[in-house]
C-alpha cells in the first residue's frame, strides 16, 4: 500500500521507505525494529527494553484519553479510518497535536482515499497509507485541492480573518 | 448582501475543479459508486429514482437578482425548465446529468454560488429568518453572524464526516422565531444579557426526522466573539461521541438525550475552556467587515404607510385586498413593505418555480426591491423592500404570471417534500395529496375564513416536509404495501414550539382530503371567535373532537 507523506515545510511525496511493522494482537512482538501495537497492548512488558521505536494503532472507537498518559513513549500514532465516512480520527489528530503537543508522526490508515487527504493534512496527519490500487499522482495532487482555507486548524493556527487583511 | 472577495471566490472555483476531477475518476472507474457517494453527497448530488438531483445552497435564503437569473438559466440549460425551492431555503434541480454537473457548478461559481455541503453528513446550509434585516420586531440582523458561520463551516477539515447531517439556524428576533431554531441541531438566538449587550443564546439537539425533539438551551448568553469556538466545541463532542452504528440514532439530539443535557453541556464547556481564548475568537474587525455587506439599501425618505396598507386591505378589488392582507408584511422602514410571492399555486407542486417565473421575479426585484429576493423555509419567495405605494402595480405584474396567490399561512400554503414521485426514500406520494388539498380549499373565501393553518406533509418518516411541526401534519407511510397517511395535530416550529401528535390509524390516500376538511369544518363550528386559530382551538379542546371528525364516515 503506497505511503504518502506531507510534512510541514516540505512537498507531498511518495515515501521511499517505511520502518514500521504493524503487529497484530495475536502475534509476538519482535525483539527489534519499530513496531506499532494496539492501545490495549501498549502497556505490555514485552515492549520495554527493546531497541526499536514504539507506535500505537488507535481505532476510531478508542478513547484518546486512554492514550494520553502513555503518549511520551510513543513515536507514531496510526489513526484507523475503518470507513471513509467515519470522521472521528480528524478530532483525534487535532487534539493530539494542538492539545497534547504530540510531535511524532500521525499516520492515517484504513480506508484512506485522495479525497480525505486535504482535510487530514489540515488536522495534523503527516503520513497517509493510501488504499492499494489508487492513483498515487492524483492523490499527491489532492493535497493542493484548495489554496485558501477559512478555519484555524493544526496546519494553520489562525483563521483567515486573523491571517489576512480582507 | 454579502459579496465574495478573492478568497471566497477562489474556494468555490477550486471546489468546482475538484468536483470535476472526482466525476472524472468516477466515470473512469478509479473510484466505486460507494466511494463516490460521500463525495457527490457533499456536493449536493443525490441519486434519485429517475436521475441525479442537485441541491444548490442559498445561504440564509438570500439571493441577488443576478443569482436568481442564473438559477433560471441553469434550469433551462441543465434541467427541464424549473427548480424546486426547499425547506432549507435552497433550490433543487431534479434532472441534471452527472457529466454536466461540473459545468453547472462553474456557472454557479460565476455568480458566487455553490452546492457545497448541501447534503452528506456535514454542516449544512445555515438558515435564518426570511425577514432578517427588515422585521419591525427584530433585535438585530442575524445575517452577518450567519455569513460568519457559513465561512467557518465551509470545508471545516475536522467536521466533514460527522455521524449524521448537521443543521444550524439563527434568528435575530427572539420574540418571533421565523427560523424554527428549536427544531435544529443547533439553534442560535440573538438575545440581550442583563447589561443590554446582544449575544448568542445556544440551543442544541432539536430536530424532526423519526425522533422529533425540541432543542434544549445549553447556554443562555454567549458573547458573539466566542460563538465559533463554542460551535466548534459542540461539534467536537458530537464528532467523537455521536452514535455511528445506527443512522437513526446518529443525530446530535440522540446524544444529548443519551448523555443527558447536563452531562452533554459539561463536556462542551470543558472542551470550550481549552479553546475559548484561542485564535478562533472573532475579531471586531471581522464582524464589522461582514456586517457592512448587510447595511440597509438606499431607501427613500417616505411617509409611514400603515394607513395606506390598511386601505389596500379594504380595497374594492377583493383579490388585491386579500393579497395585501396575507402576503404583505410591515417593514421597519417607513413607506416600505415586504411582499411574499406564493409558490403554492395549484396545480404546480409546492415550491416549484419555472425559469420564466424566476427571470420575471428577478426583474421585479430589480424594479421594486433593490435587486434582492429571499427564499423562505415555507418554500415561498420574498421581495423584501417594496415601496408600499407601488404594491398595486407589483400585484398586477405578479397576477399576470400566476404568482399572486393570496394564501400565505393559509391552508393551501402547504409545505411538502417531493415525495414518492421523485425521492428514493419516500414511502408515499406527497405532491398529489398537496394538490388535492389545494383544490378542495381553492375558494379564497373559505380559506380566508379558516385563517392561519399550516399543513405540512412528508412522504416518509425522515420528515423533510416537517410534518411534526404542522398545525396539521401528514406523514406518508407504507401500510402492508399500500400508501397511507398518518394525521398529526398540534405542531408548531415557532416560539410556542410543539410536536404534533398522531390522532389515530393511518388513512387511505383517497380519504385524506375529506378527513382534513371534516376537521377544518369542526374547527369552524367550535372556535370561540375568528381570532382563535386552528392550532389554539386544538390546544384548548384537545384531540377528541377532531379525531371524531377525521374518522367519521360521511
Amino acid at each position: 500500500m503506497p505511503l504518502l507523506e506531507y510534512r510541514k515545510g516540505g512537498a507531498p511525496l511518495l515515501s521511499a521507505a517505511d520502518s514500521w511493522i504493524f503487529v497484530a494482537d495475536d502475534q509476538p512482538v519482535p525483539a527489534s525494529g519499530d513496531v506499532v501495537v494496539s492501545l490495549a497492548r501498549l502497556s505490555d512488558a514485552a515492549l520495554s527494553g527493546r531497541s526499536g521505536k514504539v507506535g500505537v494503532r488507535l481505532e476510531s472507537t478508542d478513547e484518546l484519553d486512554a492514550l494520553i498518559p502513555q503518549l511520551a513513549k510513543v513515536s507514531l500514532v496510526a489513526v484507523n479510518f475503518p470507513k471513509f465516512g467515519d470522521g472521528r480520527g480528524y478530532s483525534k489528530a487535532r487534539l493530539l497535536r494542538e492539545r497534547h503537543a504530540f510531535a511524532g508522526e500521525i499516520r492515517a490508515i484504513g480506508e484512506v482515499l485522495s479525497d480525505q487527504l486535504f482535510f487530514m493534512m489540515r488536522c495534523g496527519f503527516d503520513t497517509f497509507a493510501l488504499l492499494d490500487g489508487k492513483d498515487v499522482q492524483a492523490a499527491l495532487a489532492a493535497f493542493k485541492d484548495f489554496s485558501v482555507t477559512y478555519q484555524a486548524a493544526t496546519d494553520e493556527a489562525r483563521p483567515l480573518y486573523r491571517r489576512v487583511q480582507r | 448582501m454579502y459579496k465574495y472577495d478573492e478568497y471566497d471566490r477562489k474556494i468555490v472555483m477550486e471546489r468546482a475543479e475538484q468536483f470535476a476531477r472526482q466525476v472524472e475518476r468516477r466515470v473512469s472507474g478509479d473510484i466505486t459508486e460507494l466511494q463516490f457517494k460521500p463525495l457527490r453527497l457533499q456536493n449536493g448530488l443525490y441519486m434519485q429514482l429517475q436521475a441525479y438531483m442537485l441541491r444548490v445552497a442559498i445561504p440564509y435564503g438570500l439571493l441577488s437578482s443576478a443569482q436568481l437569473r442564473m438559477l433560471a438559466h441553469i434550469s433551462r440549460k441543465y434541467d427541464k425548465g424549473y427548480g424546486h425551492f426547499t425547506t432549507r431555503q435552497n433550490i433543487q434541480y431534479n434532472w441534471p446529468k452527472l457529466p454536466e454537473v461540473p459545468d453547472l457548478l462553474r456557472d454557479l461559481a460565476s455568480v458566487e454560488m455553490h452546492a457545497i455541503q448541501t447534503s452528506g453528513n456535514c454542516i449544512r446550509n445555515i438558515t435564518s429568518d426570511q425577514f432578517a434585516g427588515i422585521a419591525r420586531d427584530e433585535l438585530e440582523d442575524p445575517r452577518p453572524i450567519a455569513e460568519i458561520m457559513r465561512q467557518w463551516s465551509t470545508f471545516h477539515p475536522e467536521f466533514a464526516y460527522l455521524p449524521r447531517k448537521f443543521k444550524i439556524a439563527i434568528t435575530g428576533t427572539p420574540d418571533h422565531d421565523r427560523a424554527a431554531v428549536r427544531v435544529h441541531d443547533i439553534g442560535v438566538r440573538l438575545v440581550k444579557n442583563d447589561k443590554g449587550v446582544v449575544g448568542c443564546q445556544i440551543l442544541v439537539g432539536g430536530g424532526l426526522g423519526r425522533t422529533p425533539v425540541i432543542a434544549k438551551t445549553i447556554r443562555e448568553w454567549l458573547p458573539k466573539e466566542d460563538l465559533l469556538s463554542y460551535l466548534e466545541s459542540i461539534l467536537r463532542v458530537y464528532n467523537q461521541y455521536g452514535d455511528r452504528k445506527d443512522k437513526f440514532k446518529a443525530r446530535i439530539k440522540i446524544l444529548v438525550n443519551t448523555l443527558g443535557v447536563e452531562e452533554f453541556t459539561r463536556r462542551v464547556e470543558e472542551e470550550w475552556a481549552h479553546i475559548k481564548d484561542g485564535a478562533m475568537k472573532l475579531t471586531q474587525a471581522e464582524i464589522d467587515r461582514v456586517s457592512k455587506f448587510f447595511e440597509p439599501p438606499a431607501y427613500k425618505a417616505l411617509e409611514a404607510s400603515d394607513n395606506l396598507l390598511a386601505s389596500y386591505r379594504m380595497s374594492k378589488d377583493r383579490n388585491f385586498g386579500r393579497w395585501v392582507t396575507h402576503n404583505v408584511e410591515q417593514h421597519k422602514v417607513p413607506g416600505y413593505s415586504a411582499v411574499t410571492i406564493s409558490l403554492k399555486v395549484h396545480p404546480t407542486p409546492p415550491g416549484d418555480c419555472s425559469d420564466t417565473q424566476m427571470d420575471a421575479i428577478a426583474q421585479m426585484s430589480d424594479d421594486y426591491s433593490f435587486g434582492e429576493v429571499v427564499v423562505t423555509h415555507a418554500q415561498n419567495l420574498v421581495l423584501p423592500h417594496v415601496e408600499t405605494a407601488r404594491l398595486p402595480e407589483l400585484y398586477e405584474r405578479l397576477a399576470k404570471l400566476d404568482l399572486a396567490a393570496a394564501n400565505i399561512d393559509l391552508i393551501s400554503d402547504i409545505i411538502s417534500c417531493p415525495g414518492l414521485d421523485y425521492c428514493d426514500l419516500a414511502n408515499a406520494r406527497s405532491i398529489p395529496i398537496a394538490l388535492d388539498l389545494q383544490e378542495r380549499f381553492e375558494s379564497l373565501d373559505y380559506q380566508h375564513d379558516i385563517g392561519e393553518l399550516n399543513i405540512k406533509m412528508s412522504g416518509c418518516i425522515n420528515a423533510c416536509g416537517h410534518h411534526h411541526v404542522g398545525h396539521i401534519g401528514l406523514l406518508g407511510i407504507n401500510k402492508r404495501g399500500e400508501e397511507a397517511y398518518q394525521v398529526l395535530l398540534g405542531g408548531s416550529p415557532s416560539d410556542d414550539a410543539s410536536l404534533g401528535k398522531i390522532i389515530g390509524p393511518a388513512i387511505a390516500p383517497e380519504k385524506v382530503v375529506d378527513a382534513v376538511q371534516r376537521m377544518v369544518d369542526k374547527y369552524l363550528k367550535i372556535r370561540t371567535s375568528e381570532d382563535e386559530r386552528f392550532l389554539d382551538c386544538y390546544r384548548r379542546v384537545g384531540v377528541e373532537p377532531f379525531k371524531e371528525a377525521a374518522y367519521a364516515t360521511a
